[in-house]
């Protein structure tokens, strides 16, 4: 009669709510389990990236937050040793990469993308990230918001991304900077990026999507 | 030879109602997975197959349903785990597992179930016909877990997603297991009504009265 049990729990609304939300963190704590942060997502060869004019475009609240461009700085806070508003030139003077990466959404499509920029791995040590630190919080412009487990947040694919198709980011892709995170699903990869911080206690709001229901880790 | 239908132990009723559980939520809510980009193709420019009726939707959302998927998922999963785990440590699962003698017996069944042909000598507990169905169902789920785990975790399985020719045709695999669970499931309970309460009792308390007087045909 286990089963019949197991039914009646999904039949209470505040039990069900709480077992499938349960199913979620369980999920989310086995992928933390499963990362692997030596294993790099899969690359590509450039004629195998989509045309950017099929690179879809999921801004979730604007295409335009009207981000001024040339006083644009990124704020650090937090676990930092040196906190305080970073310039784009600042940080284009990290070490620069650029890979051809799949961005999957939770949708279900997928693209290959060509991406540019420096780790976020290299920002957080010259910001001087507290090494114990777990978590990055991230917020945009849009006020669009998300949060990243430290692991993901120091693999070398994840990057501050300022170039697509080796062009500055444009608005709509989230210039002037951007995540992208071969490691994650989009949602996790938030555009318009103008603040970060370092922190050992994820705050109430840890993703735009997250805190209506999505995994917050996310994690591919 | 007369005999009873095998009695069910408890591992084998335990696993089969929490799989039929959770397949009663995990197809549901795939589909409300599935609508949120019901393609299999570009999302640019993108091709609908179609639209899941709202009636066989799970979920509400793209996020409700996914929390539906995942809990379940992994119920399913250690229920099957469990399930192949005891069936091949006790040897129960050789009465339903479909091996190559098996072959020769299945035309006789299908002659007799639908063409009205001579009712072949069945000496095991289950006939080839069942055999292939139980061991075809229980290897389609085994496909949804696996192809599923691979959607899930593409870059930590990037190998299993290579294996299985890539992204979007594990998206197919997927989607194609959960069709061939489908296609199981009516024949299932036609054959769970024909062979009457004893017998489907049986999958709840363990065995078939034998005082019930409950006919069972392929016994």
């Amino acid at each position: 009669m286990l089963p019949l049990a197991g039914a009646a729990v999904l039949l209470n609304p505040t039990w069900r709510a709480r077992a499938i939300r349960g199913g979620l963190e369980l999920s989310d704590a086995a992928s933390a389990v499963l990362f692997d942060p030596y294993r790099m997502a899969p690359v590509f060869p450039d004629r195998d990236v989509t045309p950017l004019e099929r690179y879809p475009l999921n801004s979730y609240l604007t295409h335009d937050p009207d981000v001024d461009l040339d006083d644009w700085r990124l704020t650090v806070t937090g676990l930092v040793s040196k906190p305080g508003d970073y310039s784009l030139d600042a940080i284009r003077g990290l070490p620069r990469l650029r890979q051809n990466t799949r961005h999957i959404c939770i949708e279900g499509w997928d693209v290959i993308g060509s991406y540019g920029g420096v780790r976020l791995a290299d920002l957080l040590t010259l910001v001087g990230a507290d090494a114990q630190a777990q978590f990055v919080e991230f917020g945009c412009a849009d006020d669009y918001y998300e949060s990243l487990d430290i692991r993901t947040a120091r693999h070398p694919q994840s990057l501050l991304c300022d170039e697509m198709y080796g062009r500055p980011l444009t608005r709509e892709h989230g210039a002037p900077l951007r995540l992208v995170l071969p490691t994650k699903l989009g949602y996790k990869q938030a555009k318009y990026l103008v603040s970060l911080r370092v922190t050992n206690v994820l705050g109430p709001k840890r993703g735009y999507w997250v805190d209506q229901g999505y995994s917050w880790y996310g994690g591919l | 030879m007369t005999r009873d239908h095998a009695d069910h132990p408890a591992v084998v009723r335990l696993c089969h109602w929490v799989i039929a559980l959770a397949l009663a939520v995990l197809i549901p809510s795939g589909l409300e997975v599935f609508g949120a980009f019901p393609s299999f193709g570009d999302k640019i420019p993108q091709r609908d197959l179609f639209d899941p009726p709202s009636a066989l939707r799970l979920g509400d959302w793209l996020g409700g349903a996914l929390q539906w998927h995942f809990t379940f998922a992994w119920l399913l999963t250690m229920a099957i785990v469990a399930y192949i785990a005891y069936q091949a440590i006790t040897r129960n699962g050789r009465q339903v597992l479909f091996v190559a003698r098996d072959l020769r017996g299945v035309w006789p069944m299908v002659r007799h179930y639908f063409l009205f042909g001579p009712k072949p000598r069945v000496t095991e507990t289950y006939n080839p016909l069942q055999k292939l169905a139980y061991s075809t169902a229980l290897a389609l789920v085994i496909v949804s877990i696996v192809t599923g785990f691979a959607l899930y975790k593409p870059v930590q399985l990037s190998w299993l997603v290579t294996a299985l020719g890539g992204f979007r045709l594990t998206r197919i695999w997927h989607f194609a297991s959960m069709c061939g669970v489908l296609a199981f499931i009516p024949g299932h309970l036609v054959m769970v009504a024909l062979h009457g309460w004893g017998n489907f009792a049986s999958m709840w308390t363990g065995s078939i009265r034998k005082e019930s007087g409950i006919r069972i045909p392929d016994s």
